[in-house]
């Protein structure tokens, strides 16, 4: 089969791959029909986060109809059955599962002593995202492998298009539980870092949960459109002070919920001079992450408030403003996404007609220009927001 | 594929695809290109730093080991951002680096100098550099450059198929958040 392999930093490639095979009982084979890049991939493109190995299949949004499942599916999945994968693998059955906090289950990542090591404690094994989360073969493929797969689907209906369901697995419960996470009461103003697919999933959420005002913070016209689109006000970076804007939005007072949906690779430009320390250090490997939407936000936000943390950081960033973070009584809220928790909730809002998540598409592409398309959606080029690949 | 590619084969479990063959990559000539002057630079740079009596006595500059090793900082740098994704900024740093080092050797063409046929050698080597490094910043801006052209706007878009004001209207009706418990029956329902 044909899929997206990475080998190495910027260098992924459409190879030619064996076929997956079920390698136990809970096992299915899905043929994907549908996936996309998410913008957490370019972390592994520009290696950023360790644990890639060459030959590695990359990829973790992906959907598809089911055509082979293990024998101990116990009749839960069928073959020929539609379903979105959600990026996170889940056993069902461990405590943390039963809780809910599917993201950190306790028994799929199947390279648990180095995430042990690592982490402290091990988390969920994650498709494609590198072997300290378990080294899964990615769904940028013709074919994936889905471990625990009588628990780790979301079946889908078919009077709903690939693309309206597809973002299910990931950017759409993403952006969602980083609402639900802000608590958003009716007069609170909630303002969102990034217009990047799950930060406009974040700003129709707390549309969806109730906020009074939306604020969507960026640097390009035509995803400060979208979220404009989507009920935001728009915030250009690069054209005025995010702080003093939010502070007039706000009768000085900060927003009561703030959204990080841009993580460990903050843009740099010399008008943010942190941004400039942060990525000489990241160079030099002296700094993993590049925090300074982390920093504005625990300046700006209101004292009592919510930072809510979607985005992702992959091991040590420096000067978080730990002072004003304890005296302001700031709760930071983060994780990776339980997409079980929400997706029956989700979904029925789109059957329902209350939101169609297919609005964020605006390259579909085949897997051949896969390569390609991650340099397109890298450099923000052709007005890219997020790209959807047809095996 | 390359041999790296081919031993993590053998470290992948049994059900899992395997490389058989490469397709082309999304690395460009202009990437590689930046890319073998990336480490060229940290090559130079250490050595520079390791030996720079070597530089010296092959030029004929004696005691100005401090400025060669103070260059090989300034190549390692470059050649570190060279090889990041800030590549294009990382050429330009060799080209204006590469100026510098033409300037030094220029102040040892004097007729004193009984090394100056090597430091001519020397030019000519920094010369052919700087034009790949000048090549390699301006093929490297253009393939990733956003472009200043009119960009897309996505106004149209509010992912609300019932229009914005119906979304806000519905925050009347309260949310419904899933506690541990409902969020176990969601999955058993699901199966």
């Amino acid at each position: 089969m044909r899929a997206l392999v990475w080998h190495g930093k910027e260098d992924i490639r459409c190879d030619t791959v064996t076929d997956p095979e079920i390698e136990d009982e809970r096992d299915a084979i899905v043929k994907v029909t549908s996936c996309a890049i998410c913008g957490s991939d370019l972390h592994l493109f520009h290696n950023f986060i360790p644990a890639m190995l060459p030959g590695d299949i990359i990829g973790h949004e992906m959907m598809g109809e089911v055509v082979e499942v293990g024998s101990g599916v116990n009749g839960k999945l069928k073959q020929g059955e539609r379903v979105v994968v959600p990026f996170t693998i889940i056993c069902g059955e461990c405590e943390q599962c039963k809780r809910g906090n599917f993201s950190v289950c306790e028994r799929t990542n199947r390279n648990k002593h180095i995430a042990d090591k690592v982490f402290g404690h091990t988390t969920a094994g994650l498709f494609g995202y590198t072997h300290l989360t378990g080294g899964y073969p990615g769904g940028q493929a013709e074919y994936v492998r889905v471990p625990y797969a009588d628990t780790t689907h979301i079946k889908v209906p078919d009077s709903l298009t690939d693309e309206q369901v597809l973002f299910l697995g990931d950017i759409f419960p993403t952006g969602w539980q980083a609402a639900v996470q802000c608590d958003i009461e009716p007069t609170d103003t909630v303002a969102v870092w990034g217009c990047g697919p799950v930060g406009q999933m974040a700003i129709r959420s707390a549309i969806l949960l109730g906020a009074e005002q939306v604020i969507a913070i960026d640097r390009l016209p035509e995803r400060l459109s979208m979220a404009e689109a989507g009920g935001a006000i728009a915030i250009d970076f690069e054209q005025e002070s995010v702080v003093e804007r939010l502070n007039e939005l706000t009768d000085g007072k900060g927003p009561e919920k703030c959204i990080d949906a841009i993580g460990m690779e903050s843009h740099v430009t010399p008008s943010q001079p942190d941004t400039l320390l942060d990525r000489a250090k990241q160079m030099m490997m002296l700094e993993s992450d590049r925090p300074h939407v982390l920093r504005e936000m625990i300046y700006v936000c209101r004292p009592g408030g919510i930072i809510s943390i979607p985005g992702v950081y992959s091991g040590f960033a420096d000067k978080v403003p730990m002072g004003p973070l304890m005296n302001k009584g700031l709760t930071i809220r983060t994780g990776q996404t339980h997409v079980n928790r929400w997706t029956d909730d989700l979904l029925r809002r789109i059957e329902d007609g209350e939101i169609d998540p297919s609005f964020v598409i605006t390259h579909i592409a085949s897997l051949e220009e896969g390569p390609e398309m991650y340099k397109v959606f890298r450099d923000k080029q052709d007005s890219c927001i997020k790209v959807v690949l047809k095996p | 594929m390359t041999y790296i590619t081919k031993l993590s084969n053998y470290v992948r479990s049994e059900g899992d695809p395997k490389v058989l063959r490469s397709g082309p990559s999304s690395l460009g000539t202009s990437d590689q290109l930046a890319r073998a002057l990336g480490w060229f630079s940290l090559g130079l740079g250490i050595a520079e730093i390791v030996a720079p009596q070597r530089f010296t006595r092959a030029l004929g500059m004696e005691g100005s080991e401090g400025l060669v090793r103070a260059y090989g900082a300034r190549e390692i740098a470059a050649g570190m951002m060279t090889l990041s994704p800030d590549k294009t900024m990382g050429l330009w740093s060799r080209v204006a680096g590469d100026g510098l080092d033409i300037v030094t050797l220029l102040g040892g063409l004097h007729r004193d100098n009984p090394k100056r046929a090597n430091v001519a050698a020397a030019l000519s080597v920094v010369l052919g550099v700087t034009v790949l490094d000048f090549i390699g910043a301006k093929a490297t801006a253009a393939r990733h450059t956003r472009g200043n052209g009119p960009h897309r706007l996505y106004s149209d878009r509010s992912g609300f198929p019932k229009g914005l004001e119906a979304a806000r209207r519905l925050r009347r009706s309260p949310p419904i958040v899933p506690s541990a418990s409902t969020a176990t029956a969601a999955l058993r329902s699901a199966q």
